[in-house]
C-alpha cells in the first residue's frame, strides 16, 4: 500500500476516513486545525465547522447516539469550553464510536496557556490515546474507535504540537465498511437526572477497571527491552525525544495513556536500575506512578514548563548534552533583533487600535489576530484571557471600578463574537453595562488560516448557506446602540468610538471589512512625498510593516504596501501620496 | 543505522517556505529514507520568523533540531541566518540569501539591524567553522529569472550540491510539485542557484 508523507493532523483525518466516520465538527485552533479541513475532503465524512467547541462535542455525540462513528476536534483550551458535555458524555457513553482529538500546545507557540488536556482525561474517566507520529496518529484513531464502542466510551486522543505539525511517512488503508448502528431509545442511559445517572457513574467506575486490564495486554503499551541500566516512562513526542537522547535506554512507551497499565508498569520498574518518566507539563505518569509504591524520577530533574527536548533529556540524565552549540561569539545573545508577527499591511484592525491609544480607553481584549493590538506600537490592550472574555472581563471592569465607566471598550472579533460573545453582550444589556463593544467583523476566522464561521455564508465543505447578521444579532440581545463603520475610514472610526464610549447604555460598533488578505482587489500603493515628509514619526504609530523607517527617511515598502490609504488619514503634512499622483 | 541529516530552514512569513519544504521532502522520499519534517505554525504566519526542521535517514526519533545539531541552515534571509547560526553543528554549511526583512522593532527604531552578519559568516568560514558558506541575493537571482517568489528554490538550487542526491531528482519534484504555469520560471530560478555555485 502507498506511504504518504502526513502531518499529524492529516493522518488523524486520513484515520477517521478508515475507520469510517461519517461526522465529524470542530472549532477552529492551533494546533489543531487542520485536522478538520482535511476531513471535510473526503466526500464519505459530513464535516463541519461549529461556532465553539461545546457545540462541537455535542454534536459529536448526538451523531455517536445516533449510530454514526463521529470525531471532534480542538485545542487544549478548547476542551475547557467542551468539558460541560465531556463529563456527562462519559456517563452516557455511545452507541456509534466517538473520539475527542485534542493538540496540545507545551511551549505555547500559539496558545495563551499550556494546561495539560491529560488531566481531562482522567477528570471525565476517559481512556486517553497518545500517538508518537503520523503512522500511529492515523492507526490509533482507527483504534480509538474499537475502544469506543468496545467499552461504551468516548476516546480522548491526544496529539501536540509536535505531532500535529510534523509529516512522517505513513502507510495507508482503505475505508472499512462501518455501517450505522440502528438506533434505540434508552432512557436510563442517555437522560442523566439524578435518578438514572447514578447507576450511570457506578457503570464508569467499572469501565474504568476494565480498561485498566485492557490496558495491560494492548499492544498500544509495549516495553523495549535494551541496556537495563536507565529506564525511561514516556509517550507521544516524549518517546521520540527520549529515543534520539537515550538510543540504548530501555522505555515503556505508552499508547494508552490513562488508565495506567499497573502491572506492566511494576515489571518494567523491577527490571531497570534506575527509572525515569520522561512527560511535558504535568507529572501526570509520574504521581500516579509513585502513588503504586514505585521509586521514579521525573519533575525533580525536569521542568513543569514548556516542552522537553533531547539535548535537555541527554544532558540530565547521561551527564552530557547531545551537541555543543557552534562557536561564534560574535554573535553575542541579545543582538539579534526579534521578529514579532506583526498585523498585516492593510489590515483592518490597525485603524481600530490606533484610535483606542489615541482615546486612551481601557481595551478588554480577546483571542484572534487583533490580539496583537496589544504589542507596540499599537499597545492598546489592557487584558487577554480566553475565547469571549473580552466583553463580559469588560463589563467587571466597569462594575468592579467606577472611576472606568466611561472609558472601557471589549473588542472582539466576528468569529470569537459568535463562538462565546453573545452571552456577555446579553449580560452587558441585563446588568445595565454601558460598556462599547467594538466587533472586528474581517468576514472570517483569521488567525487559524481563514476558516468560515456562521457568519461568512459558506460551510466548512464550502456550501453556500445563511450568513448571520453581527448587527440584528446585537439588536435582538438588547442593545440599542449598534452601528456599522468602514474602519479605513479613520475619521468616522474616532468619531464613533468617542461618542459611543460616552454613552450611557451599552453600544456596539461593527468594524466590518474584510481580511486584508483575502481581499484580491487592486488599490493604488502610496509613496512619501519626502519634501513635504518632516520626519515627525508619527505614521510609525501605526505599526504598518510597509512603513519603514531608515537613517534620515521614511520610505513605504512597494512590495509591502495594498494601498489601504490609513496612514494617509495620520499624516499631519499630507506627505503620503498616491504612486501614480493626487489623493482623492 | 547512519546517521540523520538535519536541514533547517528559516524565513519570514509569506516567504514561501512551505514550497521549499515539500519539494525537499519529494527529493528525499523519492529516494527511500525515512524523513521527518517540523513546521510551526499560528501566529509565525503573521510576518514573524518561520522555521522549518528536515530530518532525514534510515531512520528518524526527534522532529526537531537543536543548538549545535543542523548539518545545514538554509536562510531566506540575512537576519535570519543570523538567529539561526547557533542551530548549525562545527563544520557544518550556511545557505543564506543576503536579502534584507526589516522586523518590526527594527521598522520602528526600537533595535537595531546588525551590520556585520556576512562579515562575520566569512570570518567564521575562513576559520573553518563553517565548513562552507554560501552566500547569494536569492530574491535578485529569482527576481532576473522572472519570478521574485521562486527566491526559495534559487536557493534550493544551492542545496543540490550539498546533498547525497543527483540534479534529476531535484527537476523531477519542480515538475511534480509546481504548477504548469510556473514550473519554467522555478526551473530556470533552481538552475540560476545551482550554477551560482558552480561558476564560483
Amino acid at each position: 500500500m502507498e506511504r504518504k508523507l502526513l502531518s499529524g493532523n492529516e493522518a488523524i483525518a486520513r484515520g477517521a476516513y478508515e475507520a469510517g466516520v461519517r461526522f465529524a465538527s470542530a472549532y477552529p485552533g492551533t494546533p489543531s486545525t487542520e485536522v478538520l479541513e482535511v476531513a471535510a475532503t473526503y466526500e464519505e465524512i459530513h464535516a463541519q465547522w461549529a461556532p465553539n467547541e461545546k457545540v462541537a462535542l455535542e454534536e459529536g455525540i448526538g451523531a455517536a447516539l445516533a449510530g454514526s462513528r463521529a470525531l471532534v476536534a480542538m485545542k487544549h483550551v478548547g476542551v475547557n469550553v467542551a468539558a460541560d458535555p465531556l463529563m456527562t458524555a462519559s456517563y452516557v457513553g455511545v452507541n456509534g464510536g466517538l473520539v475527542l482529538v485534542v493538540a496540545d500546545d507545551p511551549g505555547m507557540h500559539s496558545s495563551q496557556n499550556e494546561q495539560d488536556s491529560r488531566q481531562y482525561a482522567r477528570f471525565a474517566k476517559v481512556p486517553l490515546l497518545e500517538p508518537a507520529d503520523s503512522q500511529e496518529a492515523k492507526d490509533f484513531v482507527k483504534i480509538a474507535y474499537e475502544i469506543s464502542e468496545e467499552f461504551d466510551t468516548p476516546v480522548m486522543l491526544r496529539s501536540s504540537t509536535r505531532i500535529s505539525h510534523a509529516q512522517s511517512l505513513v502507510t495507508l488503508a482503505e475505508r472499512q465498511d462501518i455501517p450505522i448502528r440502528p438506533y434505540e431509545k434508552n432512557l436510563a442511559k442517555r437522560v442523566m437526572m439524578p435518578a438514572f445517572a447514578r447507576p450511570r457513574h457506578v457503570a464508569v467506575e467499572a469501565r474504568l477497571e476494565k480498561l485498566a486490564a485492557y490496558a495491560e495486554n494492548t499492544p498500544l503499551n509495549r516495553i523495549e527491552w535494551r541496556d537495563k541500566k536507565i529506564g525511561v516512562i514516556c509517550a507521544g513526542i516524549s518517546y521520540q525525544q527520549v529515543r534520539e537522547a537515550l538510543p540504548e535506554a530501555s522505555v515503556l512507551k505508552l499508547g494508552l495513556s490513562y488508565p495506567l497499565p499497573q502491572r506492566l508498569i511494576k515489571e518494567f520498574a523491577a527490571g531497570v536500575e534506575e527509572l525515569f518518566v520522561v512527560e511535558e507539563l504535568d507529572p501526570f505518569f509520574e504521581e500516579q506512578i509513585k502513588a503504586m509504591g514505585i521509586k521514579v524520577r521525573g519533575k525533580e530533574l525536569f521542568p513543569l514548563t514548556g516542552e522537553i527536548h533531547p539535548n535537555l533529556i541527554a544532558q540530565t540524565i547521561l551527564g552530557q548534552p547531545l551537541a555543543e552549540k557552534l562557536e561564534a561569539q560574535a554573535r553575542e545573545e541579545g543582538t539579534v533583533p526579534t521578529r514579532p508577527p506583526v498585523l498585516c499591511p492593510g489590515c483592518p484592525h490597525r485603524s481600530v487600535f490606533y484610535a483606542l491609544k489615541k482615546q486612551k480607553l481601557l481595551v478588554s481584549g480577546d483571542i484572534g489576530c487583533y490580539t496583537l493590538g496589544a504589542l507596540p506600537p499599537l499597545d492598546a490592550m489592557d487584558s487577554v484571557i480566553c475565547m469571549g472574555a473580552s466583553i463580559s472581563a469588560g463589563l467587571g471592569y466597569e462594575k468592579g471600578n467606577p472611576d472606568l465607566k466611561g472609558k472601557v471598550v471589549s473588542v472582539i472579533g466576528d468569529s470569537t463574537f459568535f463562538h462565546s460573545g453573545l452571552t456577555g453582550l446579553m449580560d452587558v444589556v441585563y446588568n445595565q453595562g454601558s460598556t462599547l463593544t467594538i466587533i472586528l467583523d474581517n468576514r472570517i476566522t483569521a488567525m487559524t488560516g481563514h476558516q468560515d464561521n456562521p457568519g461568512t455564508g459558506y460551510t466548512l465543505k464550502g456550501e453556500p448557506t445563511v450568513a448571520l447578521a453581527i448587527g440584528p444579532i446585537c439588536k435582538a440581545l438588547g442593545v440599542k446602540r449598534v452601528r456599522e463603520v468602514d474602519p479605513y475610514d479613520l475619521p468616522a472610526l474616532e468619531a464613533a468610538i468617542k461618542e459611543e464610549v460616552a454613552a450611557p447604555e451599552p453600544s456596539v460598533i461593527i468594524a466590518r471589512r474584510a481580511c486584508a488578505l483575502l481581499d484580491k482587489s487592486t488599490k493604488e500603493l502610496y509613496i512619501i512625498d519626502e519634501e513635504k515628509c518632516k520626519r515627525c514619526n508619527h505614521c510609525l504609530r501605526l505599526g504598518c510593516p510597509a512603513i519603514v523607517k531608515e537613517e534620515d527617511r521614511i520610505t513605504i515598502d512597494a512590495s509591502l504596501c495594498v494601498g489601504c490609504g490609513v496612514c494617509v488619514q495620520v499624516c499631519k503634512f499630507d506627505a503620503i501620496v498616491k504612486a501614480g499622483g493626487e489623493n482623492d | 543505522m547512519t546517521k540523520t541529516t538535519s536541514i533547517l530552514m528559516g524565513g519570514v512569513g509569506g516567504q514561501g517556505i512551505v514550497l521549499a519544504s515539500k519539494l525537499i521532502a519529494h527529493v528525499i522520499q523519492a529516494h527511500g529514507k525515512e524523513l521527518k519534517i517540523s513546521e510551526i505554525h499560528g501566529m509565525a504566519q503573521r510576518g514573524g520568523s518561520v522555521l522549518t526542521y528536515i530530518r532525514f535517514g534510515d531512520e528518524v526519533a526527534s522532529p526537531i533540531i537543536e543548538a549545535g545539531q543542523a548539518d545545514i541552515v538554509l536562510a531566506s534571509e540575512r537576519l535570519e541566518a543570523w538567529r539561526w547560526l547557533p542551530y548549525l553543528r562545527h563544520g557544518g554549511t550556511m545557505i543564506c540569501s543576503t536579502q534584507i526583512i526589516k522586523p518590526m522593532p527594527v521598522i520602528t527604531g526600537a533595535q537595531k539591524y546588525p551590520e556585520n552578519i556576512m562579515k562575520v559568516l566569512e570570518e567564521l568560514a575562513a576559520e573553518g567553522k563553517l565548513g562552507a558558506l554560501y552566500a547569494i541575493n536569492a530574491l535578485e537571482v529569482a527576481r532576473q529569472c522572472g519570478e521574485p517568489k521562486a527566491a526559495n528554490v534559487a536557493l534550493l538550487g544551492i542545496l543540490a550540491h550539498c546533498l547525497e542526491f543527483p540534479l534529476e531528482s531535484y527537476l523531477a519534484a519542480l515538475e511534480a510539485l509546481v504548477p504548469e504555469k510556473y514550473l519554467d520560471v522555478n526551473k530556470k530560478t533552481f538552475m540560476a542557484g545551482y550554477e551560482a555555485v558552480t561558476k564560483s
